[in-house]
């Protein structure tokens, strides 16, 4: 599905990507771990094609992404750590991807609905999605995400700063986009969440992938000292 | 006595307001006008110029932006002299016949204002630019529709640019004494006498009762135009 080879990114001096080589498989929850300015975001930022300015090379589903970076955002979707909304209704937030793909009348109500039910936000669609709580934005975003369908989605931090109500919402909403055959890019600091949520993980220190591997193997016996040492200090310390 | 002095002169001031003068309602309404044409021509031009230069990223933009900083502070008197040398019938723009006219103290008020509108404009769309793009991109939208989105987004910003441009254009004074000449003539046509004109005028005439009179109705216009502005904006605040 997704395939990164020698992929580097630089922000002025700082060389948030170094030669990222990676393949994400369809249909799998993939973490990415690390601390805080690793490169998680740099690099769902990179596979969502917010960033087209970085070097190697990105092929998604078989295409060059780089030539392609509107086709690879209609299929690639990612939800920001801080959520953004329009200054609009929850409604009309979640409704915006299916508009400017052309679903209008019934069918878009029907579609944004099921998905603020799912979510259980559906008492909300009539507010002010600027005025809601933090866990409910985020609510509205991954709403806003999964009601265009896309093939992968990019969580950043998703339940950064959550209480546990919402952790739980959201999370189970994962688990159901994974059951649907959604492949999942989930950064995340919290090393239970990644177990608890994928299939596999990546460690990432100062831009690079240290270690990519099964979940449970790459938590149990990591074979990079670096990998072990994030993993124990945040688990055990 | 000196309270007394200005006691009567507000006294005498609402007997005029109340009685409806229709001098003083022609001035105020001319005033409007005037620059309510001024707001109107400097957001259709300022407003595509504002949206121009916080979406895009070209060379020598930061100058730009710089100009139209700089201009926001331009002493209303200097570009009145200006406007006048350029509007003065010996003058590069004299043919146009703009001097002493109502259209004359548009075009110069637009002038005044037109970096308000561009400046705040540019602000607006600068402040929610970035992360709007971002979202209305991963939600799939093209670089056309990010671009309508965002300015979608800073619509009340943009709104308040234009509503601040009025409240400067109609409380200047250089460019309507300059450009306009403060004519009256009571039933003419070509009159260009605007409140603040009139108010210099009456203030320097010793009539001031005439003067607080205008100087009520001045004041009681930018507060109503501020306090639509406050209402709109919390009416986008609450959706």
């Amino acid at each position: 599905m997704i395939e990164l080879s020698g992929v580097s990114k630089r922000y002025g001096e700082v060389e948030a990507l170094r030669n990222v080589n990676l393949g994400i498989k369809g249909g799998e929850v993939f973490a990415v771990v690390g601390n805080s300015g690793a490169g998680k975001t740099t690099l769902l930022r990179v596979i969502s094609m917010l960033e087209t300015d970085f070097s190697g090379k990105y092929v998604f589903r078989g295409i060059d992404a780089r030539s392609n970076p509107e086709k690879v955002r209609r299929r690639v979707t990612m939800v920001f750590q801080n959520p953004v909304m329009f200054r609009t209704s929850v409604f009309d937030n979640v409704a915006y991807g299916l508009r400017i793909r052309g679903i209008n009348g019934s069918e878009l109500e029907e579609r944004v609905e099921k998905v603020l039910e799912f979510l259980g936000i559906l008492d909300l669609a009539d507010k002010n999605a600027r005025k809601l709580s933090g866990g409910e934005k985020q609510r509205v975003a991954i709403a806003r995400a999964l009601v265009i369908d896309a093939d992968v989605y990019a969580l950043d931090e998703p339940t950064a700063n959550l209480d546990a109500e919402n952790v739980r919402i959201i999370e189970s909403a994962i688990k159901e986009m994974r059951k649907r055959g959604k492949t999942i890019v989930l950064a995340t600091h919290n090393l239970f969440q990644a177990r608890r949520l994928s299939d596999r993980t990546a460690y990432m220190e100062n831009g690079e992938i240290v270690e990519v591997g099964e979940t449970k193997k790459l938590f149990e016996s990591p074979e990079d000292e670096r990998t072990r040492r994030f993993i124990e200090g945040d688990l055990y310390l | 006595m000196a309270w007394e002095y200005i006691a009567e002169g507000v006294a005498g001031a609402l007997r005029l307001v109340l009685s409806g003068n229709p001098e003083l309602f022609d001035i105020a309404f001319r005033s409007i006008r005037v620059s309510g044409i001024a707001a109107m021509l400097a957001a259709i031009i300022g407003i595509p110029i504002g949206v121009v230069m916080g979406l895009s990223r070209f060379r020598g933009r930061s100058l730009v932006k710089s100009v139209f900083n700089a201009m926001l502070g331009i002493p209303t008197v200097v570009m009145g002299l200006i406007l006048y040398l350029f509007l003065a019938p010996a003058g590069p723009l004299g043919s146009l016949g703009l001097l002493y006219t109502e259209m004359g103290i548009s075009f110069g008020q637009m002038l005044l204002i037109l970096p308000i509108v561009v400046s705040f404009t540019a602000s607006s769309i600068e402040s929610v630019e970035g992360e709007i793009r971002d979202l209305v991109l991963t939600l799939g939208a093209g670089r056309l529709q990010a671009m309508i989105k965002t300015v979608e987004e800073a619509i009340s910003g943009i709104i308040l640019s234009v509503i601040a441009a009025f409240n400067r254009a109609i409380a200047e004074l250089g460019i309507a004494l300059m450009v306009g000449g403060n004519i009256f003539v009571r039933g003419g046509e070509m009159n260009t006498r605007v409140l603040t004109t009139s108010i210099q005028m009456y203030v320097a005439r010793g009539e001031i009762e005439f003067a607080i009179a205008l100087g009520t109705v001045l004041l009681a216009i930018v507060f109503a135009v501020t306090a639509l502005s406050n209402y709109l904006q919390r009416k986008w605040v609450s959706l």
